[in-house]
């Protein structure tokens, strides 16, 4: 059961790799980089049951927190084109 | 306990191909992007292998702020790598690093196997006679935790540990605040400097 679990979050891994090397729009690649940190906290949460050990479910917790942060910085990047200033000044 | 060991080769093979395409990309953007994928794929990798807290440390340093810091570096340079020349001089410095750090790890005891040292587990180190006994035996017993190395960070090594979060936030701070930095002295003219250049930028201080 986990390990069928683990076989998709792996392929889909292997996808969402694939949609960031072929873009085509730093759209695409955002999503398919944001997608892949679900797919690692899957990853984590999964391997825990795997082995055994679910507490490992608190790093993936933190995994999801750090992938929205780098998240939003990317996307403040590709709105404005820099992350120093504010959004007024920047879209001046 | 299944084994793990297709799952961590398959990893591997991943941040391999990774590798290979941020060295051949062209579009910093997009090698921003792997380069955050790659961090994600060691820190698996890691949880996988038991090393939480490198994981952790991987996840938040490699994936969340080296990426947003890469991004700060992109938004004062072009978004496109110059074409170069192939050059095979760094490649075999980097070959030959790379095997003198392989050739290193040789003398650790290898993956999950038992040391000949007098703790079974911890190999022939040094640190394991002395420090070692007193952690493994006070990890039960004092904290209850499961992972020593999670107990040894982040009690036994507080202190030390949260002075390496000062000091890994600092150098993030700084690297901001220059990064924001000439945007700022833009606006002031220097001693020098012809201060009609900055007439357009002037006005938006008094907003």
């Amino acid at each position: 059961m986990f390990a069928a679990a683990m076989a998709g979050v792996l392929v889909t891994m292997l996808l969402a790799l694939i949609a960031a090397v072929r873009g085509p729009t730093v759209y695409d690649r955002i999503l398919a980089v944001n997608m892949f940190g679900t797919k690692t906290v899957l990853l984590i949460a999964v391997s825990g049951f795997l082995a055994g050990r679910p507490e490992f479910l608190d790093l993936a917790l933190v995994y999801a927190l750090v992938n929205f942060i780098g998240t939003v910085a990317v996307l403040k990047f590709a709105r404005f084109g820099n992350l120093g200033s504010d959004a007024r000044r920047s879209s001046r | 306990m299944p084994d793990l060991l297709p799952i961590e080769a398959l990893l591997f093979g991943f941040l391999l191909a990774t590798a290979v395409v941020i060295a051949r990309l062209r579009d910093l953007f997009a090698a921003a992007m792997l380069t955050g994928m790659f961090s994600l794929l060691s820190a698996g990798l890691f949880t996988l292998m038991d090393a939480v807290d490198v994981a952790f440390t991987e996840a938040a340093v490699g994936a969340g702020i080296s990426t947003v810091l890469m991004l700060g570096t992109l938004a004062l340079t072009s978004r496109q790598e110059n074409q170069q020349p192939t050059r095979l001089m760094p490649f075999v410095i980097v070959l030959l690093v790379g095997a003198a750090l392989v050739w290193g790890t040789l003398d650790m005891p290898a993956y999950g196997s038992p040391g000949t040292g007098p703790i079974p587990a911890a190999g022939n180190a040094v640190i394991h006679h002395r420090v070692a006994p007193d952690y493994i035996r006070g990890t039960q017993q004092d904290f209850g935790l499961p992972n020593i190395v999670t107990a040894v960070l982040g009690s036994y090594r507080g202190y030390d540990t949260l002075g390496e979060t000062a000091v890994i936030f600092t150098a993030a701070v700084g690297v901001l605040l220059m990064l924001s930095g000439p945007a700022t002295r833009r606006r002031e003219p220097a001693p020098g400097e012809n201060p009609q250049a900055d007439a357009t930028v002037q006005p938006e201080l008094d907003q």
